[in-house]
């Protein structure tokens, strides 16, 4: 549905996205995951025909982002991060404005507003000023708004930004419910947010595609082989480390026991694990032994920490290029 | 065709339902009905002046009463018209709205006619105003009509042109008071550069007087249709929604 080829956008002084490319299946829900600042609106607003590509293309449906802009604007609903309200218009009157613009007319027109308040859960404030509408029913109306043309293909900025915990399951289920009939991109820097919703992850850093894979695989590289960083001290100061090695290897389950660094008296192993939960074993193991277990955790475990692997786990990264929020 | 129709009916829309529409309407016809009535004094004046005296100085309403009548109008437009323009896209780029319309099946000449032919809509209803002061003359007097028409076209044409340089200068900007501003700069100058013909006549004189958006109206408001000045307004007007459109292009490149 979505094909994107070494997509560039660079700016006067840096490059926002980076010879991105990936592919995005007919009826898929796919999670654009990345830092603040990584480029997803970039993309974004390069797959929605808003910025013209540097270099690289894509299509969307078949047709060209650059070529053939209309007709990409036509199979595409696209939610904003801020959705794009008019603060002086009706809820109706605006998705009736929308839809105009998107090309619908006459009885379809009304059929299509009626159905996307309904869908949307937006009916009941179908005659308010969208000025006066709180943060969970603009972000609504502004999914309304994005699937008012029955497009084949549905962009989301951060959907769910800005929402109390109830508005972002409610918003999470709504788009789970689109997912049959629209191939579904959103971008989130959340992550539970991409377990939750979603079937395939493109991991995106600094402009650059760190990871494109299924949810799936991803947790099952997470969660399959367990390694283990291990700190121990000996005893009386010194440790003997192959003592240590061996004695490791030999619990059931323990498929490889390397040693890591050392920091004075503190070393640093790490343990492989085929086997579920092998740290009480492991714990039970260096006491009996007679050394000090100072530390133990699991290395690099969940999404979280994958992502955080991936996209080099920066505290803080730049803002995104002038672009972010701003136009 | 369609889209400028639905662009057009959505802006003329946020003009009604906000007090902008309302508040210039109101001072337009307020100011001018203020000019009218000064205008209409003094003729009434003259007349009985021209009674006592005994003679039978030709009096005519479309000279003395809609010709200069009609300059003032012009003059006045120019202080409306940014306050027509300033929101168009300032507004649209401050609130994220333009990413809907620029994501949208609309070609961007389409969506800047449509605002464009809005402002000019708003700024025709200020006019409707002034028809409403200029009946009184046909109901008791006896003018000609011709030359009014063609004084209310070249305010049309006057205003699209600056209308159209106000659409372009709002496309710079998410700020509606630097739009605003800005715009009532420019309209300004383009008033005042005429004067520079009252004490110079070399060529430079002759282009930057030749410029001032004044000096075509005079043909117009004597009743005079002058194609020559009348390619002027067309000329102001297709530049400016030209430059809109290249703004709005170059708007997507830098963002």
């Amino acid at each position: 549905m979505i094909t994107v080829k070494e997509l560039t956008k660079r700016y006067a002084r840096n490059t926002a996205v980076d010879r991105i490319s990936f592919e995005v299946q007919k009826g898929q829900i796919v999670g654009f995951l990345g830092p603040n600042g990584a480029g997803k609106t970039t993309t974004m607003r390069m797959l929605t025909c808003f910025l013209p590509p540097t270099s690289g293309g894509a299509t969307v449906a078949g047709f060209d982002v650059l070529e053939q802009p209309l007709e990409v604007k036509k199979r595409i609903g696209y939610l904003p991060e801020t959705p794009p309200l008019y603060p002086e218009m009706e809820t109706s009157e605006y998705l009736a404005f929308v839809g105009k613009l998107k090309g619908l007319s006459g009885a379809d027109l009304n059929k299509r507003v009626d159905y996307v308040c309904e869908r949307c859960a937006v009916a009941d404030v179908k005659q308010k000023l969208l000025g006066k509408l709180s943060k969970g029913y603009r972000q609504r109306v502004g999914l309304a708004q994005a699937i008012i043309h029955n497009p084949d293909v549905l962009i989301l900025d951060e959907p769910t930004a800005g929402l109390d915990p109830k508005q972002i399951n409610e918003t999470r289920d709504l788009i789970k419910g689109l997912a049959g009939d629209h191939t579904i991109i959103l971008s989130t820097h959340i992550l539970p947010e991409v377990e939750q919703t979603c079937e395939q992850v493109i991991i995106i850093n600094k402009g650059k595609l760190v990871a494109t894979d299924s949810v799936h695989n991803l947790q099952n590289r997470a969660r399959g082989a367990e390694s283990i960083l291990l700190e121990l001290a000996g005893r009386n100061g010194d440790l003997d480390r192959t003592a240590v090695e061996r004695r490791l290897g030999q619990i059931a389950g323990v498929s490889r026991v390397q040693f890591k660094t050392s920091h004075g008296n503190r070393n640093v192993f790490e343990v492989e694990s085929q086997k579920g939960f092998v740290r009480g074993d492991l714990a039970r193991a260096v006491v009996e032994a007679g050394w000090d277990l100072n530390e133990l955790k699991p290395a690099a475990m969940s999404l979280e920490e994958i992502f955080l692997q991936l996209t080099g786990a920066e505290a803080s990264s730049p803002a995104e290029p002038a672009s972010k929020g701003t136009q | 065709m369609r889209n400028i129709w639905i662009i057009w009916r959505k802006e003329l829309n946020s003009y009604f339902v906000s007090p902008i529409a309302y508040l210039l309407l109101t001072m337009f016809a307020l100011i001018f009905g203020f000019f009218f009535w000064n205008a209409l004094g003094y003729f009434v004046l003259m007349g009985m002046e021209e009674q006592m005296r005994g003679q039978a100085m030709p009096m005519n309403l479309n000279e003395q009463i809609i010709r200069p009548l009609l300059s003032n109008a012009s003059v006045i437009g120019l202080f409306f018209i940014p306050m027509i323009t300033m929101r168009l896209f300032a507004e649209e780029k401050r609130t994220g709205t333009i990413e809907l319309l620029a994501t949208s099946p609309i070609r961007d000449v389409e969506m800047i006619l449509g605002k464009w032919l809005a402002a000019l809509t708003l700024y025709a209803s200020m006019l409707l105003f002034t028809a409403l002061n200029f009946a009184f003359l046909f109901k008791y007097g006896n003018p000609d009509w011709k030359p009014l028409a063609i004084g209310y076209l070249g305010l049309l044409l006057q205003a699209g042109g600056l209308l159209a340089i106000g659409t372009f200068i709002s496309t710079l900007t998410k700020n509606q008071i630097i739009a605003g501003a800005a715009t009532f700069g420019v309209c300004l100058l383009l008033w005042v550069l005429e004067w520079v013909s009252g004490y110079e006549t070399a060529t430079w004189a002759q282009v930057l007087a030749y410029m001032s958006v004044i000096t075509h109206f005079e043909s117009f408001a004597k009743g005079v249709l002058d194609s020559k000045d009348a390619i002027f307004y067309l000329t102001v007007i297709f530049l400016g929604l030209f430059f809109t459109t290249r703004s709005m292009e170059s708007l997507r490149w830098r963002s």
